[in-house]
């Protein structure tokens, strides 16, 4: 017995019965199509996460002061004066990890010009910021060094104030807008960037120099924060590493002593990120994968009533000369072939379904190759498998109760 | 001529339940190559029983039984299964042709089951068989758009495209009117003539008439064993029958 001819036979006894057999596929084909579209929303969801934080900036390091305590009160890490403007020198001079560093210190309250007022926050940092965040100026330019020095009321603005300001359409480079009652000239327009993932408007800031919010806004001379670049992705434990001696040796700490600093890093966030998604995708799957499990089950009913139905069939077949194995290589391979065409279709229906819901509910997908194979592989061992007991029994019938069964 | 089949005091016994069944109790004969013979008895007579051991589809408990040369009682399913495939046609009393299925693929099954045998040969072996019952212009039709009479020759010819040492008919008339017995008749004693060996198993006492020997079973054992001198021509018979009204 050649397996061309038991494929003739499978295909041949499929062919009688095609409302039957894709009724049963029909158990697979949403199975694999759902399958591939769950993992296609979970895939897809990871990389528009990852893809926000390479654009938030995924090499930047956060340095906030805080971990302080005094007499056993933690206190806010706001209200703590750690962080030095020496700091920020001596991370400059000594790192070799590090591309670029700012210091930061903001102060949010309302922005005026003319009769409109918006809510926001102003940040005080220097050029360098801007690279660290993966800002770009769109119109006008930076504020110089010298604006720096002199603790000029220059700014930038994002989309979102211009927008809130400038109802009109006015030419925003070059007005003066007043934050806390101190005008500011804006010397240049940020690119939008839009939201985050946490759903926060990253166009909804001033920039303007450290030393202007230090002195004129807060008037304060500590620094509220530094941010800074590591060379790369991969780099940026090492450059936490680094960093982390410098204040420590900075902050004259004891060895058992605490941080009195923070050092986070966009890693952390999107590991975090990562193995919240990763949790939703294996979610997904699961539940995808209990639809496929169904619709092998569906096969084996199909089949186990199937063999029922054609006893005589069998009992024919084996009469004129098919052994037991040849009985059950066709009732398995009916059941593959059933399982396998399904998961073709199940693979395009699902592929379809994925596109649909990037289209109308704007969600993004992701189709990623391994999902598809992994749900082929499954469908067909789900035929085999259960495939196999129907055509078991099938095999193990004896041909003279089967040709003479009514 | 050569002997087709052979029995040595066959017996069969089955066990139902706590009890034996003593199915066949010691059956001896040989069938030679060419005979037309007809087993009859009525039923419980054991005739079933000892056609499934003729067609290999059973073993007997103790006695020797050879086709064709071939001692069948020591072998295994699968070993009969091939010697049904190669030496056997069955015809049955209610045709058992695929449902759906066209008249050349039903005739073609036997062979798909015999790996020596290409797709080509197949088909023309098929086509041969079909013709040699004359269906010859009824090769694409499905079994479920024929009478009962072309399903029978369908099936006639599934039962001779392997070329088989013997034909086993189980009641092949028993479903069909009595015209369409008689044409099924008539083929079956043309290819008799053509020099096939036919076992025809019935309870229709008529039809011995139409062999060349009659074996009668009861109860387990032969009562007679009569070869048939003057034998009556189907084709007579069918002639003398009233013409169906269409």
């Amino acid at each position: 017995m050649n397996f061309a001819n038991l494929l003739r036979i499978a295909l041949r006894a499929l062919n009688n019965n095609k409302m039957r057999g894709f009724l049963t596929m029909l158990g697979i084909i949403i199975g694999v199509a759902s399958v591939i579209t769950m993992l296609a929303i979970g895939q897809g969801s990871k990389r528009s996460i990852r893809a926000q934080i390479a654009e938030m900036g995924s090499n930047m390091i956060m340095i906030h002061p805080g971990a302080d305590r005094r007499g056993g009160v933690r206190l806010d890490a706001s209200a703590m004066q750690s962080l030095k403007l020496e700091d920020y020198k001596a991370i400059v001079n000594e790192t070799r990890y590090v591309s670029a560093c700012s210091p930061s210190v903001s102060s949010s309250g309302q922005v005026i010009f003319g009769a409109n007022n918006y809510p926001t926050s102003v940040y005080g940092v220097i050029r360098d910021y801007l690279d660290i965040r993966k800002y770009t100026v769109m119109k006008g330019d930076v504020f110089s060094e010298q604006d720096i020095v002199t603790s000029a009321k220059v700014c930038l603005v994002g989309k979102t104030i211009v927008d809130n300001l400038f109802t009109n359409g006015e030419e925003p480079v070059g007005k003066i807008i007043r934050f806390n009652k101190i005008p500011f000239l804006i010397v240049g327009v940020l690119t939008p960037k839009g939201y985050n993932t946490m759903g926060m408007d990253q166009d909804d800031l001033i920039l303007a120099p450290y030393t202007t919010i230090q002195k004129r806004v807060l008037a304060i001379t500590h620094l509220q924060s530094i941010f800074c670049s590591a060379l790369t992705e991969e780099l940026t434990e090492e450059a936490q590493e680094e960093i982390t001696g410098i204040l420590r040796r900075n902050h004259k700490l004891k060895e058992t002593a605490e941080d009195d600093f923070n050092i986070r890093s966009q890693q952390e966030l999107s590991t975090m990120m990562n193995s919240t998604t990763d949790m939703m995708t294996m979610l997904l799957a699961c539940i995808a994968g209990i639809s496929l499990l169904v619709g092998g089950i569906g096969i084996m009913n199909i089949m186990y009533v199937s063999v029922t139905e054609r006893t005589r069939e069998i009992g024919l077949r084996m009469s004129i000369g098919a052994k037991g194995r040849d009985i059950l290589a066709q009732f398995l391979i009916e059941a593959i072939l059933i399982s396998v065409t399904g998961g073709i279709l199940g693979v395009i229906l699902g592929m379809g379904a994925a596109w649909c819901v990037k289209i109308v509910v704007g969600w993004p997908v992701y189709i990623q190759l391994y999902s598809v194979i992994l749900s082929f592989v499954v469908c067909t061992v789900t035929g085999i498998f259960f495939g196999w007991y129907p055509a078991q029994k099938a095999s193990n019938l004896d041909p003279i109760e089967a040709i003479r069964y009514e | 001529m050569n002997a087709i089949i052979e029995l040595k005091d066959i017996k069969r016994d089955f066990q139902v339940g706590t009890e034996t069944v003593h199915a066949l109790r010691g059956i001896s004969f040989v069938i030679r190559s060419g005979e037309f013979v007809t087993i009859m008895g009525t039923s419980g007579s054991g005739k079933s029983t000892l056609l499934n051991l003729l067609g290999c589809l059973d073993t007997p408990t103790s006695g020797e039984y050879r086709l064709d040369g071939i001692s069948v009682r020591q072998m295994g399913k699968n070993e009969r299964a091939e010697l049904r495939n190669h030496k056997i046609g069955f015809i049955f009393q209610s045709y058992n042709l695929l449902p759906k299925t066209t008249s050349i693929e039903n005739v073609e099954l036997p062979l798909m089951y015999n790996s020596g045998i290409s797709a080509r040969q197949r088909e023309a072996k098929a086509i041969a068989a079909l013709e040699a019952v004359g269906l010859k212009n009824r090769l694409y039709h499905k079994s479920n758009q024929m009478s009962g009479g072309q399903q029978q020759r369908v099936a006639i010819a599934r039962a001779l495209v392997n070329d088989p040492v013997l034909i086993l008919a189980d009641e092949a008339t028993g479903n069909l009117d009595t015209r369409t017995s008689f044409e099924i008749l008539v083929l079956l004693q043309e290819l008799h003539a053509k020099g096939r060996t036919i076992v025809f198993v019935t309870h229709n006492p008529e039809l011995a008439d139409y062999s060349s020997r009659t074996i009668v079973l009861k109860d387990g054992r032969v009562v007679q064993d009569t070869t048939n001198q003057c034998i009556a021509s189907a084709r007579e018979t069918l002639e003398k029958l009233p013409v169906a009204e269409d």
